[in-house]
């Protein structure tokens, strides 16, 4: 995936744990950004209301 | 059809199973590798990809948690710091016991029966205190005063041990330096022992040795994670081990849990969180003796079984967590309010 397939050694290591770190981190924002638009209505559904 | 040359049908798999293990990761500070690692291997996966993934797949998730943690005030950073410090130098010293029982011959078998009887002691220790405590717990606020009553008496203990330099830790708890040490390195040592990750180890120290609330106990447990996760996925992705169509989309789907998961810690009632765990260590340590006796006997269908008791309760749980959530939520609503006198 991404052509990393045969990434190994130092670099090949920080390529793989980087992307990993920029999905996670990706996420984290994008998720956020996704509760903080969806999440009061969702929680409303939940309570009831 | 395929997406990045991977077949939809199996990122929808993974994606669908990372959201299940992202939702304990946030909830319970542990988790990851315990569920991840099996389920790669009896997918066919070599293990030291399973491992590595596994790892990379923690250390991912475990940024995340800590991320939404540290946005709910339930990271407590100078105790994470000491933690790792401890912890490391335990890892070296269980290490180092690991390979003289290797020496002896002895090391699977005294493992396995340790990690049995942690899993499942600590599983029922949780579980029991958990339900004799009935209601109340401490507050979920991480700012709040940790109050007197629901400190575990092994942690006044320890607290009460006034060696110089004392600590101020989140929870307006005092504990000193060389307690917090001890207990980072009696963990790691465990951990390095048994050659797990240890937040199943980790968690509970916190709360009932040190006193740490539960919820800053999750949050900094998971920012420990961070470290170990990293280091240990780093030095298997130079082998070429960590296989990212495994990790890119299993994250996806914890990334949603893990948050899920974090939120709930702030909902549902501190005994519940307890109990949850305690049952999930159980049953734990039963699919971990199934899994060994398999082994021993050489009947493979024991490590599918081991492997469906892992997911079952993995499913279990977690669907626990969400609907005790959303009842709290519920009954905050129809809760009425109290006049003033």
């Amino acid at each position: 995936m991404f052509g990393l397939e045969n990434a190994t050694g130092v670099e090949g290591a920080v390529l793989v744990i980087g992307v990993v770190l920029v999905e996670a981190v990706l996420l984290y924002l994008g998720y956020g950004l996704l509760e903080r638009l969806l999440g009061p209505a969702l929680v409303d559904a939940l309570r009831g209301d | 059809m395929e997406l990045f040359g991977v077949a939809l049908s199996l990122l929808a798999l993974f994606a669908g199973f990372g959201v299940l293990i992202g939702l304990l990761f946030g909830f319970f500070g542990m988790g990851g590798s315990f569920l991840v690692t099996p389920a790669l291997i009896v997918m066919g996966y070599d293990t030291s990809v399973a491992v590595a993934s596994g790892l990379a797949f923690v250390f991912a998730t475990s940024v995340i948690a800590t991320l939404k943690h540290r946005d709910l005030g339930q990271v407590d950073y100078k105790l994470g710091v000491l933690m790792i410090a401890g912890t490391t130098a335990g890892i070296e010293v269980g290490k180092i016991g690991l390979h003289w029982l290797e020496g002896l011959g002895l090391a699977n078998t005294v493992v396995s029966v340790v990690y049995i009887g942690l899993l499942g002691g600590i599983g029922v220790f949780i579980t029991y205190t958990a339900v004799r405590g009935g209601g109340g717990g401490i507050s979920h606020d991480a700012e709040a005063e940790a109050d007197a009553d629901d400190i575990p008496e092994i942690a006044k203990t320890i607290q009460s041990y006034r060696v110089p330099p004392m600590m101020r830790l989140r929870g307006g708890i005092r504990v000193s330096l060389w307690m917090i040490l001890g207990v980072a390195f009696a963990t790691g040592l465990l951990s390095g022992f048994l050659g797990v990750g240890g937040g199943f180890i980790r968690m509970p120290a916190l709360f009932y040795l040190i006193g740490v609330p539960v919820p800053i106990a999750v949050g900094t447990d998971l920012f420990e994670i961070v470290f170990s996760g990293g280091i240990g996925s780093f030095l298997y992705a130079i082998d070429g081990a960590v296989d990212l169509t495994i990790v890119v989309p299993l994250l996806a789907g914890s990334a949603l849990g893990a948050r899920l998961g974090a939120a709930a810690t702030s909902i549902v009632d501190e005994d519940e969180i307890k109990v949850y765990f305690g049952v999930m260590l159980l049953l734990g340590a039963v699919a971990v003796a199934v899994r060994e006796i398999g082994g021993l006997i050489d009947a493979p269908v024991l490590q599918l079984v081991s492997l469906v008791i892992i997911l079952g309760a993995a499913a279990l749980v977690s669907g626990a967590v969400v609907v005790s959530s959303v009842r709290q939520l519920r009954a905050e609503t129809t809760t009425p309010t109290r006049a003033p006198d």
